[in-house]
């Protein structure tokens, strides 16, 4: 809602010299926020002159040399405009004048001294859109009656400004200069105007020459009037000053009066053409793709969610949207029905989000007050018999199913300073209810409130509260802590651990969109699951949402490869979607994605491989504590972006909570190693308490074994099988050493393995230890395995 | 006599001298000392001399035996030094080349700002709680005094999934969570942090972002009011944004806070004097907050005659991007390596 200051002070006292600035802070201030806040025309150094002569410039087909009369002086100035001419009266910039686009500089046109310019409307800050073809055209031409050398802005009327308010979606009454005016008078503490509606009334009651029929619930009000004899014709500057100002471009008196009454009590009208109306009009819910032509000459096509207004049979407007073009206000219009109604407001809603948002529909959206339906027909008899010349007929055409009655809430003064944590006395919460003109009665410990019905936003008792709190100002109530009792706060920081300890482990923590492609939903992954599409996605791009975390990564992956980012270790821990069955579920999980070096150290030139990002995973799987109860196994369903050969399912208490490998070569040529745990199965794994240990007193013995082996038997197997054997001395078991190549067949690799044995209780005699390795030696041969010496 | 050792001891000392290995040093050593070492042979020579000469030839001897182990001494000192000197200088490394690292990591910058307002409210005494990011509309919305029809649902500021499911569009959806699952009703100090998603994508909104909310409901005669969620607001400003930073309470329209406000923060740019980025104005809205709605009590299972409390809530991605003078929200999420190992160190 932009609110022009003339237009508000036709309701309330305010400064001549208004700080705009000001205004709009204070606004600000009891929760009506701007946008801006400026002149209508910003233009300085403006001043009303006479062209007294006019000559075309010597060097140039359409340029003029003119000598202008501003009453100090006669200057000289070259203009391009068509319309230049002596004699007429023009806006003059002298030099020094700041337009919107241009300072105005003393200048040299092609040989020709230039002391100003004349100008266009739409040069000193008036846009196009406002204007009349001749001033789009032509510089502006003032009456015979323009005074040399006074403010031309001021003869215009054009002295206004503009605050461009962004109100809440509850403030419907504000979209009008009168609620503006409720609202400016509650901080001011000023008295408010009541609207003009006197007006004459001749002729034969109109509900004698007309019919209405109201079909719907979704139109709880309708008032119809008629004004005969208008004459169409332009509007007085001030209507069309303050329809400019407030961003409507003025057309005919009639029209412009439609709007004007609108942006003044926030009701929006409709004028018919009576002649081309007929006397029914029919309010109705559209049938089914029934066709409308609406006045921007768009064909429209409709659905039973629309209320449409007729003539008894046609559609001939949409109502709360836009009127039909068969019974518009045309040129040769005399006969105007006048409608005011309430449309119910969802349903305005959704038809003007389908069809056009307007003026009128942001309206009936907010909801209206009934008592203006009234007050606006009236005030729309009062214009145009001003200024259409138009003969209203008596009588109101009236459909009426509101209940308007004005609200009573009873609110005790301590409920009010419990809430805002306040101590403001009973005599400030009433004087700031009278500053908002609720009437009010002292009840002792409570006030009884009569809400005025414009205030259809006031329902409860905290409404009123928040009223007190707006106009006493919230700046006035100290912040303190609340008195509670103490306790500790608690949250939960296994997360957090998780992050640290990979951030820890070298890896840069990501945040990724949850929002993928459909057809990567289902990458990286074998598990059944139904992809969740979204209704209405911004782009097919990101139309679904991620299953894994995998596809994030590895996008991530591809964006630093295309900037030459070779070290890439990255994981993020965030949420994977699914649907089963009639099932909605997310999972958290941690994804690592690794490539290129991940040590830095002087020529160490090995990039990074299975067993990093292995290590990684044990690292994390160690550190919460699920030593020794995980193991990395073949995948039983293989997902086809992985490496068949370099990848492993995680399993821990033999239950499997994810994945890590390389990315197939077909798809990524470089080596890029990804993992995912899904973290609501993981720590939902019991883990032993984390308890000492006794440390052993006595020595420990350490052997050293080194077998043959064929190659694709795991070393894992060959561990268990050691371990198995070895006992409870054996305290430790470790592979120190992998040799393939030179020297050893080629199905076989050497495997080495430090073996650790000890006793808390005793030393370990070397006979006993000697035994036990010859029992795993033995072990190890029948197996096929063979020791290397 | 005595000058024959007095001249054995001064030769042998001249030796010395002149040695310039442990090895010559060893070989003189045998030549004086040893078994058949020239001051050895004179005390063995003892034996010849009368009995009243021998202390006397004795202690001249010792006396030259000592002088001369000294001085070996003090040289093979001298030689193991600089033998020790030589190793170390071989040794000797370039300790201007860079030490082995592992890749250093880094926790992204948002999370870095989530953690510190995690840290501050647990202790103020609030917990840390989640929800689900797939919500309802029951409880993004319908619990929360968003009625059907109501604007705020809008299609096109939401993703839906069904008419029933969307991804969460704030995180106050986990107030009625909270609230429901509260089953003895009994006060609530809360807040969460995460992902919330709403159908817009520009230069200055991304359609996926973050989002802190808190909640705190206890019983009317402990009264929590507006001027308490003023002077926490206060904290939390002054703690994660900016010490001195003022604040503006304006009121303003919630379905689920009654009154409502936006909290405006002195503009963190300009610091109050006006710039682009608070539109001239001095201010930087920053939260919304309230009374929590007597609707929303009610519908969670709390009779608003006996329970009252506030709510806020404030995007964090903004925030994040004011700490560390990030240009654009897209640094954000786009994960340039270049980008996140910047943040790869203490606050």
């Amino acid at each position: 809602m932009i609110l022009s200051t003339n237009f508000l002070k036709d309701y309330i006292d305010l400064d001549e010299n208004i700080d705009v600035k000001k205004l709009a802070e204070d606004m600000t201030r009891v929760g009506n926020e701007y946008d801006s806040a400026e002149k209508l025309v910003p233009a300085t150094k403006l001043v009303i002159g006479e062209i007294i002569e006019c000559e075309p410039h010597p060097d140039s087909d359409h340029l003029h040399l003119c000598k202008v009369n501003i009453g100090s002086e006669v200057l000289n100035i070259v203009c391009g405009a068509p319309n230049a001419r002596k004699g007429i009266k023009v806006i003059v910039a002298k030099v020094g004048a700041e337009l919107p686009e241009i300072t105005i500089k003393k200048g040299n046109i092609r040989g020709q001294e230039s002391n100003g310019m004349l100008c266009a409307l739409y040069e000193i800050g008036i846009d196009k859109k406002f204007l009349s073809e001749a001033d789009k055209n032509g510089i502006c031409e003032l009456p015979e009656d323009a005074p040399i050398g006074e403010d031309p802005i001021k003869f215009l009327k054009l002295d206004d400004n503009a605050i461009d308010f962004e109100l809440t979606a509850n403030r419907g009454d504000l979209l009008s200069i009168l609620g503006m005016a409720y609202e400016v008078g509650a901080i001011y503490d000023k008295e408010v105007k009541e609207p003009d509606l006197t007006h004459s009334e001749v002729g034969e009651d109109v509900n004698k020459q007309f019919n209405l029929k109201i079909e719907t619930d979704n139109c709880k009000l309708f008032l119809a009037k008629m004004a005969k004899d208008v004459k169409i014709q332009e509007s007085p500057d001030f209507i069309k000053n303050r329809l400019i100002a407030s961003g409507i471009r003025p057309i005919n008196n009639v029209v412009d009066i439609s709007n004007y009454v609108m942006l003044e009590l926030g009701q929006p009208l409709h004028f018919y053409d009576y002649d081309r109306l007929g006397n029914t009009i029919l309010v109705r819910m559209a049938k089914k793709d029934e066709p409308l032509k609406t006045l921007d000459g768009q064909e429209r096509t409709l659905s039973e969610e629309d209320i449409v207004i007729t003539d008894g049979k046609e559609p001939v407007g949409l109502a709360g949207v836009m009127g039909g073009l068969t019974t518009e206000v045309e040129e040769d219009t005399t006969s105007v029905l006048i409608e005011a109604a309430i449309f119910d407001s969802v349903k305005v809603r959704k038809t003007s989000n389908k069809i056009l948002r307007s003026e009128a529909s942001n309206r009936f959206e907010k909801g209206l007050d009934p008592a203006r339906t009234y007050m606006a027909i009236e005030r729309a008899c009062k214009l145009l018999e001003e200024y259409a010349g138009a003969k209203i007929a008596p009588g109101t055409v009236k459909y009426d199913k509101t209940v308007n009655k004005e609200k009573e809430i009873e609110i005790e003064y301590q409920f009010i300073n419990n809430v805002l944590g306040s101590e403001i006395s009973k005599k400030d919460i009433l004087d700031t209810f009278r500053k908002l003109k609720f009437k009010v009665e002292d009840k002792g410990e409570s006030a009884l409130v009569i809400v005025p019905t414009r205030r259809i936003d006031i329902s409860i008792k905290e409404d009123l509260v928040e009223e007190v709190g707006r106009i006493y100002g919230v700046d006035n109530i100290q912040g303190k802590l609340p008195v509670v009792p103490m306790k500790m706060g608690h949250t939960d920081k296994t997360i957090r651990e998780i992050r640290h300890k990979l951030c820890d482990l070298g890896l840069n923590e990501t945040l990724t969109y949850v929002l993928i492609n459909d057809k990567e939903v289902n990458q990286f992954t074998c598990d059944e699951f139904e992809a969740l599409r979204l209704l209405d996605p911004i782009t097919e791009d990101r139309n679904t949402l991620r299953y894994t975390m995998i596809t994030s990564l590895y996008k991530i992956y591809e964006y630093n490869k295309a900037r030459e980012n070779k070290d890439v270790c990255l994981f993020e821990i965030g949420k994977g979607f699914w649907k089963k069955g009639e099932v909605y579920g997310e999972n958290q999980k941690v994804c690592v994605l690794m490539t290129g070096n991940y040590y830095d150290k002087i020529g160490y030139k090995e990039s990074i491989n299975f067993f990093d990002i292995k290590g990684v995973t044990e690292e994390l799987l160690d550190f919460l504590g699920y030593s020794g109860r995980y193991s990395f196994v073949n995948p039983k369903n293989m997902p086809k972006e992985f490496h068949p050969g370099q990848t492993s399912e995680i399993s821990v208490n033999n239950d499997i909570v994810g994945i890590i490998g390389r990315i197939h070569p077909s798809i990524e040529k470089e080596e890029v190693f990804v993992m995912e745990i899904n973290l609501d199965k993981l720590l939902d794994k019991k883990v032993g308490k984390m308890k000492f240990k006794e440390i052993s007193k006595f020595p420990k013995v350490k052997k050293d074994l080194s077998i043959l082996v064929d190659k694709d038997i795991p070393s894992k197997e060959i561990e268990l099988k050691i371990k198995k054997k070895a006992g409870k001395l054996l305290h430790d078991i470790k592979v120190f050493d992998l040799y393939e190549g030179k020297n050893i067949l080629n199905n076989k690799k050497s495997l080495a393995y430090s073996l650790t044995f000890s006793d808390p209780s005793r030393t370990l005699q070397d006979e006993e230890i000697n035994t036990i390795m010859d029992s795993v030696i033995l072990d190890l041969e029948k197996s096929g395995m063979e020791l290397r010496k | 006599m005595k000058e024959k050792i007095e001249q054995i001891k001064q030769k042998t000392l001249e030796e010395i001298k002149k040695v310039t290995d442990l090895k010559n040093l060893e070989e003189i050593k045998i030549k004086a000392l040893g078994k058949k070492g020239e001051l050895t042979e004179v005390l063995k020579g003892l034996k010849d001399l009368a009995q009243e000469e021998r202390p006397k030839v004795g202690a001249w001897v010792n006396e030259a035996k000592a002088s001369v182990e000294e001085f070996i001494k003090k040289r093979e000192e001298e030689f193991k030094t600089f033998e020790l000197n030589k190793k170390l200088e071989n040794e000797k490394i370039d300790i201007t080349l860079p030490g082995n690292k592992l890749k250093r990591g880094s926790i992204h910058p948002l999370n870095r700002v989530i953690e510190d307002m995690e840290d501050l409210f647990v202790s103020m005494g609030y917990d840390v709680v989640t929800g689900p990011e797939l919500e309802t509309d029951e409880f993004c919305f319908e619990r929360l005094n968003v009625p059907k029809g109501h604007p705020a649902r809008d299609m096109q500021d939401s993703f839906y999934i069904t008419d029933e499911n969307l991804l969460r569009t704030q995180t106050s959806a986990v107030q009625a969570r909270v609230m429901l699952a509260n089953e003895d009703k009994t006060p609530i100090r809360i807040i969460t942090l995460g992902k919330t998603y709403r159908r817009e994508d520009d230069a200055t909104h991304s359609h996926q972002f973050n989002q802190i909310e808190g909640l705190v409901i206890d019983k009317k005669e402990v009264g929590v009011s507006l001027a308490d969620l003023k002077g926490t607001l206060e904290i939390f400003v002054r703690k994660i944004i900016g010490a001195n930073l003022d604040l503006r309470f304006r009121p303003s329209f919630f379905p689920f806070t009654e009154p409502s406000y936006e909290v405006d923060v002195t503009c963190f740019k300009c610091g109050g004097k006006g710039c682009n980025l608070c539109k001239q104005t001095g201010w930087i809205e920053v939260l919304g907050a309230g009374i929590v709605h007597p609707n929303v009590l009610k519908m969670n299972g709390y009779d608003p005659e006996k329970f009252g409390g506030f709510a806020f809530g404030t995007g964090i991605d903004r925030l994040a991007m004011f700490r560390y003078g990030i240009t654009d929200m897209r640094y954000l999420y786009t994960n340039d390596v270049r980008f996140l190992s910047q943040f790869d160190r203490k606050d």
